[in-house]
């Protein structure tokens, strides 16, 4: 049992845009929590409302209800200022695609999250170079993004989510773009990561067989939290199931789960 | 910050910044040449009025300063100078002629000048001497007749003119050599007045020329350059049938000059326009193809001010780049052009086209970066509000 502080907390948030005729809820009611030191896998099927959370959780989008809390802070009362800047001194965050900044190299993309907070001294260079290291990238630091493959930019792009010490850390499909051994390759650094520094990890995801790494998997469907699992077996069985969400089909993962309840956090 | 991602995106991606300093180069090589152009034709046109040793023109009031149909007669000048304020008065006539040159060479074009020796109108030489006598068979000519036939001081001339149905030959010593005086796109030839009337072309009337010397213009050079204005009005009241204005107004009344300054100046600005839109242009597809890279970092925690700062950084350099790379390679080309061609590279004209050029750039740059501020951090997660 995790009894770390809590890092990330959303209280019942929701998120709802004007589609014209009818109210598009994209969100609803959503509490979740993430302490210190732990993994968690967002998974639901496309239009599920799992990365609308996670720009709610980053900042990016405000909730029309509800409160997100990261260390304390309520992100709701910051000003867009106050945001940006809390999000670049708090908050680590890898993305499906056009993670890194093209014209630097590994170790400058690295950097940027400390040159952003005007922290990039000499003992920031060297962990960043130590990070890469440990990531398996020590010979590829000087290489440009378009010269690593997508697994060796997406370890880049996790060490640029650590260096500066966020609280939380925040991944978008991180795998999308990978090949199976080399989205474990890249999940299981990342888990890795986030309990050796302590941070609260949320990725999303469509990939089931990813939750092999993750300390509890929150799922969403149609905007709403329908499960919370944190039983290793449970989780394990999410796992070793067959694969993703929208192949096969949302039935078949909902015959696996169980029917969908909502589940409180 | 913003400096660092500016500079390291121009080092790293240079094969495309320096392909687009290449167009602004080409552009600014174009607005350069067409100013000097400008300058030359100019200079060609107004030269010996501007640089004229007087500070008024006297021209007969009913011919709209029209040069070639003022006809002042001998005793104006006598009374102009007898006016309060006026230093001096020289009369001066304007003709065309051609020079014969030896060697078969192509026979040169000028603008035959006639003024009075030591008057307003005769300008400094820079080698040998001036004028001396009225019917001397001497002549000053300017360093363009100079470049083009190789004519010295000391060296003999032949000017061939029409009078009636006969070509005429005037050999003159040129005595001496002065800078630049072209006059309506023509090299000059000046000669004393007396010698200029013999030359001249004009009809013949029972075997003679048919009248006495008739200036087109005097020069006036008055006491109190300040208080030029008033003499030119007292010119004007006290004299009969005649207007006095200043040089500036006299060139600009050159037949042709504003027409032709006006078409290059439009040229000039539709090259600056140009200028605008090709550097809005580039700049804005380039952000349209970093949307994702702008909206990543902002989502990671660049503020907006420093991907503002970011493009305008960019586009200053790349078009300080274009703008000196063009300059430069206006410089070198212009080295290799014959001293005749009528380009003229003055330090206002080069240095007013240059600035306009710098700030070509943000204006042009500026609607790519309002897009660049307006890109959402949301488009890293794809997703837009």
């Amino acid at each position: 049992m995790n009894t770390s502080p809590i890092a990330l907390q959303t209280i019942a948030v929701s998120k709802s845009y004007d589609g014209g005729s009818s109210v598009i809820r994209a969100v609803e009611q959503v509490s979740i929590e993430a302490k210190a030191g732990e993994f968690v896998a967002l998974v639901g099927p496309s239009g599920s409302g799992k990365t609308t959370l996670l720009a709610m959780l980053a900042g990016l989008l405000t909730p029309t209800t509800g409160e997100v809390m990261i260390d304390g802070n309520n992100l709701g009362k910051m000003r867009e200022a106050e945001r940006t800047a809390f999000r670049r001194q708090k908050i680590g965050f890898t993305f499906q695609a056009n993670n890194l900044v093209p014209f630097l190299t590994a170790r400058e993309n690295v950097e940027l999250m400390l040159r952003l907070n005007g922290k990039l001294d000499r003992a920031g260079q060297a962990r960043a170079a130590d990070l890469l290291d440990r990531l398996g990238l020590g010979d590829r630091m000087n290489n440009l993004p378009r010269q690593l493959s997508g697994g060796q930019q997406q370890r880049v792009a996790i060490a640029r989510a650590l260096i500066h010490d966020p609280s939380v850390v925040l991944a978008d499909e991180p795998t999308a773009s990978l090949d199976t051994q080399r989205a474990f390759q890249v999940v299981a650094t990342f888990a890795d990561m986030i309990h050796e520094q302590n941070r609260a990890g949320i990725m999303v995801t469509h990939d089931l067989r990813l939750c092999r790494y993750v300390d509890r998997v929150i799922q969403m469907q149609d905007g709403v939290l329908v499960r919370n699992v944190d039983e290793e077996a449970e989780i394990s069985a999410m796992a070793n199931g067959s694969g993703h969400f929208d192949i096969p089909s949302i039935g078949l993962l909902d015959a696996r789960l169980g029917a969908p309840n909502l589940v409180g956090v | 910050m913003a400096g660092y991602l500016a500079l390291k995106e121009i080092w790293r991606m240079r094969g495309r910044y320096i392909l687009f300093s290449s167009v602004i180069a080409l552009i600014t090589m174009l607005v350069l040449f067409v100013a000097a152009l400008a300058e030359g034709l100019g200079a060609g046109n107004r030269e010996y009025l501007q640089k004229l040793n007087g500070d008024l023109i006297v021209y007969q009031s009913n011919v709209d300063l029209n040069i070639g149909a003022s006809q002042l007669g001998a005793t104006v000048s006598a009374e102009v100078r007898r006016l309060p304020g006026v230093v001096a008065a020289g009369p001066i006539g304007f003709a065309n002629a051609t020079l014969v040159l030896p060697d078969g060479r192509k026979p040169l074009g000028v603008a035959l000048i006639g003024v009075l020796p030591g008057q307003p109108g005769e300008p400094p030489v820079t080698t040998g001497t001036g004028l001396r006598n009225r019917r001397d068979n001497e002549a000053i000519i300017d360093r363009q007749v100079a470049l083009r036939t190789g004519l010295r001081a000391g060296d003999t001339l032949t000017v061939k003119s029409i009078q009636g149905a006969k070509e005429q030959y005037y050999p003159l010593k040129v005595v001496g050599v002065s800078d630049n005086r072209q006059y309506s796109l023509q090299p000059s030839v000046i000669v004393p007045d007396r010698t200029w009337d013999e030359i001249r072309s004009q009809a013949i009337v029972g075997g003679k020329p048919d009248g006495e010397f008739v200036a087109n213009v005097i020069a006036v050079k008055v006491e109190d350059p300040r208080y030029s204005a008033e003499v030119a009005k007292a010119i004007g009241s006290n004299i009969r049938d005649v207007v006095a204005v200043d040089r500036v107004t006299a060139y600009e009344a050159t037949p042709g000059y504003s027409a032709q300054q006006s078409t290059l100046n439009t040229q000039k600005y539709f090259a600056l326009i140009i200028g605008v839109l090709v550097i809005g242009g580039f700049f804005q597809i380039l952000t349209l193809q970093k949307v994702a890279q702008i909206g990543m970092l902002k989502a990671i925690g660049a503020p907006n001010l420093t991907v503002g700062l970011a493009a305008i950084i960019q586009i200053i350099c790349v078009t300080a780049a274009g703008v000196g790379m063009g300059a430069a390679a206006t410089l070198l080309l212009s080295l290799g052009f014959p001293k005749t061609i009528p380009i003229v590279f003055s330090a206002d004209a080069v240095l007013t086209a240059i600035l306009s050029l710098l700030l070509i750039g943000p204006i042009g740059g500026l609607v790519s970066v309002r897009y660049a501020l307006k890109v959402e951090p949301l488009t890293a997660l794809g997703l837009a509000s």
